[in-house]
């Protein structure tokens, strides 16, 4: 897989610059990283930066995961994206919340880059 | 008190909630920032612990969690989590112990049976400095001194009544 551009939404700007260097030692082939500090700026930054893959947490302040990707699935130019999540949030119930809103993987933290690829690969390779 | 905060203030919540509480930052710790912690084998001085990162639980566990590190900690946090020189870590610091306070709430709570759909956790907020004093509702607390590089960090679950 090459030329993959990806968008990170996490509030902490430490946890999105390791979530980019898994991504990277994952050998996924790295075109471009954008990097969003909430789901409202994520959605802005899709307006004008499609992308292949999106990472994103869950808690976040203005608005959080679960209601990003909801209104992710409205956006016409962006709905179809694949959405993985990376949270802390990592109860059975959190995994069905995200999935049932459309997300399509799901990565509990504290993670390692392995997970990181074994969870995103698929993603990316249109499987379930 | 809800039927978690009981069980903690009876002192039965000690017996398994301590070492779950330990364990939840130890696998932090060694998977994300690629180190283990070490138990101290005698009391270790508290001054200097000049950062503090809360997170907030809300739901059938009411209270918060606390960690409180040096500055020079935060930078090796920060080192360790983005690869870079301590010198280097600025502000960024007090977004790693942040994180990291994230984390082993969010690990801990996973790890205590049912708690994981029924508590909310706050994002995190850092303070800087040591003149302050904390006055939540408490009824109960655990807490746990580990060394990182040798310098102690304390976690502590504080549980409102």
């Amino acid at each position: 897989m090459n030329n993959i551009r990806a968008l990170i939404v996490d509030d902490s700007s430490v946890m999105r610059k390791i979530v980019e260097r898994s991504l990277r030692q994952a050998g996924l082939g790295i075109a471009q990283i954008y990097e969003a500090g909430n789901g409202a700026e994520a959605l802005a930054s899709l307006a004008d930066n499609p992308v292949d893959l999106i990472l994103c947490d869950i808690n976040m302040p203005v608005m959080d995961g679960l209601e990003f990707v909801k209104q992710l699935s409205a956006m016409e130019s962006a709905k179809g994206t694949p959405v993985v999540m990376i949270t802390t949030e990592g109860s059975e119930g959190h995994v069905v919340q995200a999935l049932s809103a459309g997300a399509r993987g799901y990565i509990r933290k504290p993670f390692t880059p392995d997970q990181v690829k074994e969870h995103v690969l698929p993603v990316l390779a249109g499987k379930p | 008190m809800n039927a978690y905060g009981a069980a903690l203030s009876s002192g039965a919540g000690r017996e398994c909630w301590l070492p779950t509480l330990q364990l939840a930052v130890q696998e932090v710790f060694s998977l994300m920032l690629g180190c283990d912690l070490a138990l101290p084998q005698e009391p270790v001085p508290e001054g200097g612990l000049d950062v503090t990162a809360m997170v907030g639980l809300a739901g059938q566990l009411c209270g918060i969690l606390t960690t409180r590190c040096s500055a020079a900690s935060a930078a090796s946090m920060a080192s360790r989590m983005l690869g870079i020189d301590a010198d280097q870590a600025g502000a960024q610091m007090w977004d790693a112990v942040g994180e990291v306070c994230n984390m082993v709430a969010g690990n801990f709570k996973n790890k205590i049976s049912g708690l994981g759909d029924n508590c909310m956790l706050s994002v995190p907020t850092v303070i800087t400095g040591g003149d302050y004093s904390l006055h939540p509702m408490v009824n109960a607390e655990i807490s746990t001194v580990l060394l990182f590089d040798g310098q102690p960090i304390i976690f502590s679950l504080e549980v409102h009544g």
